[in-house]
Formats: structure tokens, C-alpha cells, sequence
């Protein structure tokens, strides 16, 4: 959410959507080394047949722990962006557990989160496109109906 | 492959062995890690299907400023994920992985788990306000007790219900 402070499409450095890209390219690379990609590796970690995500979630999160942790100690800024290395925080409220819940229950069923599921596509795993258009549809009803709500 | 793992007891918590794991979740982090160092940006996946329903939908929710305005990087992020599993998937990881095969792979759960599943997913994700990427893997990294309470959430009912749907006999 520190795109506020990005500048917008107009006046981006010229290597904004290179580094990009390649950043989602290391990242579509992870998920499918680590299987997360297969909604089975991730059922079977659920069904607790196979704890190898936990190393996945963990790995990553403490890349990024470390650094987050150096960069917003560095007294400088982002240089695509100009950005300061703030600590994006969100605000706690009903919704977190809510959607936690339904996103948990989802999560369950058909064993495929956002990324992963593009990166399935990139292994060549057809039916998961299934499952996009379900999150697309999914993204769009509460879309919708918040929306409606807060113009009543 | 199981027998290949050196230790039995750790084999059967890890039946595939924990080197992959290890490494795909490395190169997630450093993927994120890219994105934030040179822009000062959280990268989280499931925005991008808000951000990217303002292109066809003029539902206001999707037409904030913050969703049109990285709208357009999303789409590449998006790409670059796709792209990079492909790169594993078909050059990769068959040069690197002597067994692998290199040809297209495809899930057996079935398509209507796929697409309700997806559903709950979309909805959760989005009400919630992050996913595995931008709540599991940010999130936690950086210690946010928002992001902590939720990824404890979803991994709560996800392990239960991925119980469930085991024991009703549906698989895998």
C-alpha cells in the first residue's frame, strides 16, 4: 500500500516494471521449486502429510523479515521511487479475522492461494484457471456489495 | 523418493524431502526482497485481483486511486510469476532435476473445488486484506501483529477443513 508514494504511471523510472517483473519472476520461481504451485503439496500440508511448507512460508518470511529489518534502519530511500523504507502496518479490524476465516476455509477446500495460482498457470496446469476465475468472482462480490453498502 | 531421505523419522514429516521447500521459499522472499529494496513497495498478489477488475468494472471499490494507479505494475508483477514458473517448470528444472519431467503438469483436485474453493479465497483474501504473500510472507516478516493474527487465522481453518474434506473421503 506504499504506492501512494510510487509517483504513478507517469513519471516512473525507466526501470520501475523491469525490476518488477523480475522480482515476480524470482518469486513465481519459488513457488514452483517449492511445489506450492501443486494445490496437492499444499493439501497434503494441511492434511499433515508432508510439513515441507512450512520452510517455504518460513524461508521467506525470514528473507524478508531481514530485510525489511535492515532497510528501514537505512537512512535512505527506495531508488526506483524516491519511497522511504517505511514498515507498512495494517490497521487491525473485524474484517482480518473474517476474512481469515473465509480465506482459511477456501485456502482448505481447494488447497491454492492468489500466487501460487498464477504460478500454476506458468507450469502449465490448465484447471487451475478454475480457480482464478473463482477468485476473481469471489473479488468482485464483496467488491460489489461493499460498495453498494457504503453509498446506501 | 522416501527412500532416498536419510533420517526415517524426519522422512515421514518431509516425504519429499525439504531441500525444494527450502529454496522456493528463499527465492519468494528474495523476490519480494527485489521488489521492496528498489521501490519501497510491499509486494502482495491478491490485490491484483481487485486492481485489475477496475478494467472492466466501474464499481467504485475497484476504482480507487491506489488501485488504478498500481494497477498497471500488478498486471507485470502478475506476469513475471507466471513467467518465472514456467522458466522452472520447462527449462530449469529439467536441467537442474535430473528426474524431472519437463512436460506440462496438471492437478487432480477436482474443478469445482477449484472454483468454490477460488470463491472463498476471493472473498477472504480481499475482506481480510492480504494473502500468503502480502499477510504470510510481508506480513510476518515484518513482525505487523495484523498479519500475524490473520495467517494464524486462515492456517487455523485451512488445516481444519482440509481435514474435513480428507475424511468425507474426497481427494486427494
Amino acid at each position: 500500500m506504499s504506492d501512494a508514494t510510487d509517483g504513478g504511471p507517469d513519471d516512473r523510472h525507466p526501470l520501475f516494471l523491469p525490476v518488477i517483473y523480475a522480482g515476480g519472476l524470482i518469486f513465481g520461481l519459488g513457488l514452483a521449486i517449492s511445489g506450492m504451485a501443486r494445490p496437492e503439496v499444499v493439501l497434503d500440508f494441511l492434511q499433515f502429510e508432508d510439513f515441507g511448507l512450512l520452510f517455504v512460508m518460513g524461508g521467506a518470511a525470514v528473507v524478508t523479515g531481514i530485510v525489511f529489518a535492515v532497510a528501514t534502519r537505512l537512512d535512505s530511500t527506495a531508488p526506483l521511487t524516491g519511497s522511504e523504507y517505511t514498515r507498512r502496518v495494517k490497521e487491525f479490524d473485524r474484517n482480518v479475522v473474517v476474512g481469515g476465516v473465509v480465506f482459511g476455509v477456501g485456502w482448505g477446500i481447494s488447497g491454492i492461494c492468489p500466487g501460487a495460482a498464477y504460478a500454476s498457470v506458468g507450469i502449465g496446469n490448465l484447471p487451475i484457471l478454475w480457480a482464478i476465475a473463482g477468485m476473481f468472482l469471489g473479488a468482485y462480490a464483496q467488491g460489489y456489495l461493499r460498495s453498494r453498502r457504503s453509498t446506501a | 523418493m522416501t527412500a532416498l531421505t536419510p533420517l526415517l523419522a524426519v522422512g515421514d514429516l518431509f516425504p519429499r524431502g525439504m531441500l525444494p521447500y527450502l529454496l522456493g521459499g528463499l527465492l519468494v522472499g528474495a523476490g519480494a526482497s527485489v521488489i521492496y529494496l528498489a521501490t519501497g513497495i510491499i509486494a502482495g498478489a491478491s490485490t491484483f485481483l481487485e486492481s485489475s477488475l477496475s478494467y472492466v468494472s466501474d464499481v467504485d471499490r475497484f476504482n480507487r486511486f491506489k488501485y488504478i494507479q498500481s494497477r498497471g505494475w500488478r498486471v507485470v508483477f502478475t506476469a513475471g510469476i507466471v513467467s518465472g514458473a514456467a522458466l522452472w517448470a520447462f527449462a530449469l528444472g529439467p536441467a537442474v532435476v535430473p528426474t524431472m519431467d519437463p512436460g506440462v503438469w496438471t492437478t487432480d483436485v477436482e474443478w469445482w473445488r477449484l472454483l468454490g474453493g477460488g470463491v472463498l479465497v476471493g472473498v477472504g483474501t480481499r475482506l481480510g486484506k492480504g494473502c500468503t504473500s502480502g499477510h504470510g510472507v510481508c506480513g510476518v516478516g515484518s513482525m505487523s501483529n495484523t498479519s500475524l493474527v490473520n495467517v494464524a487465522t486462515f492456517l487455523t481453518f485451512a488445516i481444519g477443513t482440509a481435514q474435513l474434506v480428507q475424511a468425507t473421503g474426497v481427494a486427494p
